[in-house]
C-alpha cells in the first residue's frame, strides 16, 4: 500500500518535471534558433520569447506573489484557491443536477423504447448548440426570475454534464445479458426490481467513465459560464481579467490556468475515489 | 439652578426643536438628502468588469450617495456575452451603461431604450502605433496592418480612414486584435486600437526589451478620433423607454441619474478615494493602472460644458452622421433616442447641493504607471 502511494507520488513528480523540462527545452531551442526548427527555415508553431512563453520558474513563482483581492492582500495561490472553491460549488450544483437529469432520461429511455427513439436525437442535438448562444439566454432568463447568477452558471454546467450521463447511462442500463433479463422475468420481477437489482449495478462500468467526463465538463461549463456572464467570483473571472492583462503579466494567466487544471484534477480524483468506494461496497451484489 | 438658566435651556430646546421641524418639513422639496420614506431597489448593468471606467457608480454605492437618493443599487458586471442594452430591454435590469452607437443599433432593432444621461462627453478610442512607424494621421494607415476589436468598436476607425480618402476594404489590411496589446508589442500589427484609459496604458506598463525600461509616451504615436472628427459618444446611462411612462420609474430614473452624476463629481474631486473604491470592489487590474484609468475617465467627462450628463447635441449629431454614413444605422434615430430631461433635473438637484456640475477647473493629473500596472 505504502509502495503504491509512493509510486503514485513519484509518477506525479516525474510528470511535472517532464512537462517543465519540455517547456524550458523548447523555449531554449527557440531562443537559440530564432524560433525555427534547428537547421531549417521552418518556423516553430509558437514564439518562445518571455511574453508568449514565460519561464516555468516565473509562472510557479507567480503563485506565491501577493496580490490585492478587494480589501485584502493575499498570495496568488490562496486567491486562486478561493476562486476555485467558488467555481467548484457552481460545478457541483451543475454536476448534481446533470447527474439527476441524465440518469432520469437514461431510465426513461431504457424503460420505453419509444422514449429512446423520441428523446435520443434531441439529446444529441442539444450538444450542438454553442455555449456562446446559450449563456446570455440562460442568464437573462435567470435574472428575469430573480435568480442569482450562480444558479444560471450552474445551469450552463448542467447542460454540459447531463449529456454523457444520459448516453452512457442508457448504454449501461441496456448492458445486462439477455439471460439475466430473462431470469428476472422468470421470477416475475417487476421492472423496478430489475432496474435496481440488475440494470443499475450492471451500468456501473459504463457510468463511471462518463461521470469522470461529466465532472471535468462541469468545471469547464462553470468557467465558461463565469466568463460569459462576468460574475464577480470564480476562476473564470480570474482568467478573463488576466487574459486582458496578458501583454504585461503573462505569468498570471498561466497561473490561473494552472489553478483550473488543479480544480479539474481534484474533481476527477474525487469521482475516482467515489468509484472505488461504490465498486467495493457493491461487489457482492453482482458477482 | 437659577431662573435665568432654566429660561435659557427652554429657549435652546425650542430652537433645537424648530430646527428639527424645519428639517422634517423640507421632506418634499429636497431630493438627495438621505431623508427617505422608502428605499427603491434598482440594478445597473455595466459593459465590462469592475474598473475605474465605472468608478462613479461604485463610489455612489460605497460612499452612500445612492442611499441619499433613497436608492439601493446593485451593480452587475459585464461579461464576454453580456450585451447591457439587451439585459435592459429584456427587463432583467433597470438601467444599463452602453456606448451610444451600439445601443442605437439595438434600438433600431426594436429595443425601446432611451439615453437619459450622456456621462462621457468625449470618445476614449485611439489608434496607437510606434513613433518610428510614421503613422501620425489616418492617411498614414495606407498599406499598413491595422488592428481593431470588431463587434462595433471599429466604426470610428473606418470613418476616420474614409475621411482621409482611404477605402478600408482595399487600402489597408484590417485584422481583428485581441483585448490586450500583445499584437502591437510583438510587431504583428502596425497600428492597434486602444482605449486611452486602458490598453494605451498597458503599453506603458510593458518593458521595452531593448532598454530594459518601461515604454514611454514618446515611443508611441497616437491618432485621437476626437481630433479627427469621427469620434462617437461612449458611455451613457440608458433607461427602459416604455417604463419611463410610469411615474414611479421616471422618478427613480431622476434620482438614479442624479446619484450617478454626483458619484462622478465625487470621483473628480476625490480621484484617489475612487481608485480605492474600485480596487475594494475586486478589480484584478493594478493600483497604478486604475489611477491612470480614473484620471483619463475624468478627462472624458470633465469639463462638461452643458452640465454633467447633459447631451452635447453637436456630438450626438456627429455620432449619428458617422453611424449612418458607415451604414451602422439604416437611418437617423427618432428624437426619442435621447432626452436631457433627467440629466437637467439631476444637474439642478446637484447645484442645489452646491456641487460643481461643469468641472471647468478640473485638470489632468500626472500618473506614474508601474510595471504591470501594479
Amino acid at each position: 500500500m505504502i509502495n503504491k502511494r509512493l509510486r503514485m507520488v513519484l509518477t506525479v513528480v516525474v510528470a511535472l518535471v517532464v512537462v517543465v523540462a519540455l517547456w524550458e527545452g523548447y523555449k531554449w531551442m527557440g531562443q537559440q534558433t530564432d524560433d525555427h526548427w534547428p537547421g531549417t527555415n521552418f518556423g516553430l508553431p509558437t514564439a518562445t520569447n518571455d511574453m508568449i512563453m514565460p519561464h516555468a520558474s516565473d509562472i510557479l513563482g507567480e503563485l506565491t506573489v501577493d496580490i490585492r483581492d478587494g480589501r485584502n492582500t493575499l498570495p496568488m495561490y490562496v486567491f486562486l484557491l478561493k476562486k476555485a472553491w467558488f467555481t467548484f460549488q457552481e460545478a457541483a450544483i451543475g454536476f448534481t443536477l446533470g447527474l439527476a437529469i441524465g440518469m432520469g432520461l437514461a431510465v426513461l429511455m431504457a424503460r420505453w423504447k419509444v422514449a429512446e427513439k423520441g428523446l435520443l436525437p434531441w439529446i444529441n442535438v442539444s450538444q450542438t448548440i454553442p455555449l456562446i448562444a446559450l449563456a446570455p439566454l440562460v442568464v437573462t432568463w435567470g435574472r428575469q426570475q430573480s435568480m442569482p447568477d450562480l444558479v444560471s452558471i450552474s445551469l450552463i454546467s448542467t447542460y454540459l454534464t447531463f449529456f454523457p450521463v444520459a448516453v452512457s447511462g442508457l448504454r449501461g442500463l441496456q448492458s445486462p445479458d439477455a439471460d439475466h433479463v430473462e431470469l428476472m422475468r422468470s421470477y416475475a420481477a417487476p421492472w423496478r426490481t430489475t432496474l435496481f437489482k440488475l440494470r443499475l449495478p450492471a451500468s456501473r462500468p459504463y457510468l463511471f467513465p462518463a461521470l469522470k467526463i461529466a465532472g471535468t465538463l462541469s468545471i469547464v461549463g462553470a468557467i465558461v459560464g463565469e466568463i460569459s456572464i462576468g460574475t464577480k467570483t470564480g476562476l473564470g473571472r480570474a482568467i478573463l481579467e488576466y487574459a486582458q492583462r496578458y501583454a504585461v503579466a503573462p505569468e498570471r494567466l498561466y497561473a490561473s490556468v494552472i489553478g483550473s487544471a488543479f480544480l479539474g484534477l481534484t474533481v476527477f480524483g474525487l469521482i475516482s475515489l467515489t468509484e472505488r468506494w461504490v465498486m467495493r461496497r457493491t461487489r457482492e451484489v453482482v458477482s | 439652578m437659577n431662573k435665568k438658566k432654566i429660561t435659557m435651556r427652554i429657549l435652546a430646546l425650542v430652537a433645537a426643536m424648530s430646527l428639527f421641524g424645519a428639517a422634517c418639513g423640507s421632506d418634499d422639496v429636497a431630493v438627495g438628502t438621505g431623508d427617505c420614506d422608502s428605499v427603491d431597489s434598482v440594478s445597473l448593468q455595466l459593459q465590462w468588469l469592475t474598473q475605474a471606467q465605472f468608478a462613479g457608480y461604485y463610489a455612489a454605492v460605497d460612499s452612500g450617495i445612492y442611499a441619499d437618493y433613497c436608492l439601493d443599487v446593485t451593480i452587475l458586471e459585464g461579461g464576454v456575452d453580456i450585451v447591457p442594452q439587451q439585459q435592459l430591454a429584456s427587463g432583467a435590469v433597470d438601467f444599463a451603461i452602453s456606448w451610444v452607437p451600439k445601443a442605437l443599433v439595438s434600438r433600431e432593432g426594436d429595443m425601446d431604450i432611451v439615453n437619459v444621461a450622456q456621462v462621457f462627453q468625449r470618445s476614449g478610442t485611439l489608434q496607437v502605433s510606434w513613433a518610428d512607424s510614421g503613422i501620425n494621421t489616418p492617411a498614414d494607415l495606407a498599406g499598413k496592418t491595422v488592428g481593431n476589436w470588431g463587434w462595433g468598436n471599429e466604426f470610428e476607425l473606418l470613418a476616420g480612414a474614409r475621411s482621409a480618402g482611404l477605402d478600408p476594404a482595399t487600402d489597408f489590411t484590417l485584422v481583428q486584435q485581441s483585448f490586450d496589446m500583445l499584437a502591437l508589442l510583438t510587431g504583428e500589427i502596425d497600428a492597434s486600437q486602444a482605449m486611452i484609459y486602458n490598453e494605451y496604458a498597458q503599453v506603458l506598463e510593458a518593458t521595452n526589451p531593448d532598454t530594459g525600461e518601461l515604454y514611454t509616451a514618446d515611443d508611441l504615436s497616437v491618432i485621437d478620433w476626437n481630433d479627427v472628427g469621427t469620434a462617437m459618444l461612449n458611455d451613457a446611462i440608458w433607461a427602459d423607454g416604455t417604463r419611463l411612462g410610469d411615474e414611479a420609474y421616471a422618478d427613480i430614473t431622476t434620482r438614479f441619474v442624479a446619484g450617478s452624476l454626483e458619484g462622478w463629481s465625487y470621483c473628480r474631486d476625490n480621484a484617489q478615494a475612487c481608485v480605492d473604491i474600485v480596487l475594494n470592489n475586486g478589480s484584478a487590474l493594478g493600483a497604478s493602472h486604475q489611477a491612470w484609468q480614473m484620471n483619463e475617465i475624468n478627462g472624458l467627462i470633465w469639463p462638461s460644458a452643458g452640465g454633467v450628463g447633459v447631451m452635447d447635441s453637436g456630438l450626438w449629431d456627429q455620432t449619428i452622421d458617422v453611424a449612418t454614413s458607415e451604414s451602422i444605422l439604416a437611418a437617423a434615430p427618432d428624437s426619442g433616442a435621447y432626452t436631457t430631461e433627467y440629466a437637467e433635473a439631476a444637474v439642478a438637484i446637484l447645484e442645489a447641493k452646491d456641487i460643481d456640475t461643469k468641472g471647468n477647473g478640473w485638470t489632468r493629473a500626472t500618473i506614474t504607471l508601474n510595471a504591470g500596472g501594479e
